[in-house]
């Protein structure tokens, strides 16, 4: 098979596209679809600093490398969520590229450890709380990540979520009509009240086999294993049932998620009406300032919960 | 041919010379959800795979 754009040996096929790519076009195609969506959406421009959420995953790293590749000023934070067996690795994974890839381009990378910061590992307090693991751990990333990016003065906060995880999250929120979480499925959210960052996706346009395969292809050493925590996610559950469908239709995934945003658009003013609906809704946490809905935010009620089991 | 495989991570012998196409497919594996690495490098669905090769199949899903 030979690249669609050069006929030189190919390296990957792309059933949804048509398309096979050797690997410099390859690199070239990833490139240009990030670059495409950040223009597209309105995500940021070349003098705005950006904070990247990093995992160790290959998302969050290729999105950090495309970034600093594209030019932009982009930092990053890494969350040590303290999960046995699994965060050691991950961390190693984010600080070896942040030493061999970001520093030498000016950047920064950021951490946050759980178990320092909030006294407990991650599976700790999800037991103190009761709540499951992965509900424990997305409240903590989401926090910390619009802390350190408000307190730090990023113009705006960067997702690696790909085409996969947008489609199967539109999914889950489609079978179960939960119409409340739509407008967050844009891949630009805005600042909408005081205390939140504008949060971006500029990955949306690429799936997750084509970033997997920028990391190989770019030599980027990230965590393969999955997390342990993960085991039997419904996400995982979604993903799997859109691949079935992709494989026999290619294509699938691209016309549901984008399918979806061209409706949103043409409903006019999506992300308008959040930015309204938040600011009617939401006010300062009493306890940390964070916006939310009650009189605490949940993070704040989970760590109060969490201190009072302890103690 | 070796073949690695992840999720667990274990090592499987496969008789070769086939496709990578046939391969996934003989693993019930589908092709969105995985890359097939040759010696370190990436290879496309219609690669000859013959024996001696070691080949990786790596997922490339998270649950994020």
């Amino acid at each position: 098979m030979n690249c669609t754009k050069c006929k030189t040996k190919a390296v990957i096929d792309l059933p949804r596209h048509n398309a096979a790519f050797c690997q410099p076009c390859f690199t070239t195609y990833v490139h240009d679809q990030t670059a495409y969506a950040i223009k597209h959406a309105r995500m940021f421009g070349p003098d705005d600093r950006i904070l990247v959420a990093v995992s160790g995953g290959k998302d969050s790293l290729a999105l950090w490398d495309i970034l600093l590749k594209l030019g932009y000023k982009a930092d990053a934070l890494y969350v040590d969520l303290g999960i046995p067996g699994y965060s050691a690795k991950s961390r190693e994974k984010v600080e070896r590229f942040a030493e061999a890839i970001a520093r030498p381009k000016g950047a920064t990378l950021h951490t946050h450890t759980v178990q320092e910061e909030e006294g407990a590992g991650i599976k700790e307090l999800s037991n103190l709380v009761h709540r499951p693991t992965c509900a424990t751990c997305g409240t903590i990333k989401r926090y910390q990540f619009n802390k350190t990016a408000v307190d730090q003065d990023y113009d705006v906060m960067a997702t690696g979520h790909n085409l996969d995880d947008e489609a199967a999250r539109l999914l889950g929120n489609v079978l179960h009509w939960q119409e409340e979480y739509l407008d967050k499925q844009s891949p630009t959210l805005p600042a909408s009240v005081e205390g939140f960052a504008k949060k971006v996706k500029p990955l949306y346009r690429l799936s997750e086999r084509e970033l997997a395969a920028y990391a190989v292809l770019n030599k980027i050493d990230y965590i393969v294993e999955e997390c342990p925590m993960a085991k039997g996610s419904k996400m995982l559950l979604y993903k799997e049932a859109l691949n079935r469908l992709e494989t026999d239709s290619p294509g699938t995934k691209h016309r549901f998620y984008f399918g979806f945003l061209d409706k949103q658009e043409r409903g006019a003013t999506a992300p308008q009406s959040m930015a309204d609906k938040d600011r009617a809704s939401l006010h300062p946490c009493a306890a940390c300032g964070q916006p939310t809905t009650g009189e605490t935010c949940s993070y704040c009620k989970m760590m109060a919960r969490a201190s009072a089991a302890k103690s | 041919m070796q073949v690695k495989l992840s999720h667990p991570e274990r090592t499987v012998d496969i008789k070769g010379p086939k496709k990578a196409r046939e391969l996934l497919r003989e693993l019930n594996l589908v092709q969105e959800a995985h890359l097939v690495i040759r010696d370190d490098e990436l290879i496309t669905e219609d690669e000859l795979l013959k024996d001696g090769d070691q080949v990786e199949i790596r997922p490339v899903i998270s649950g994020g």
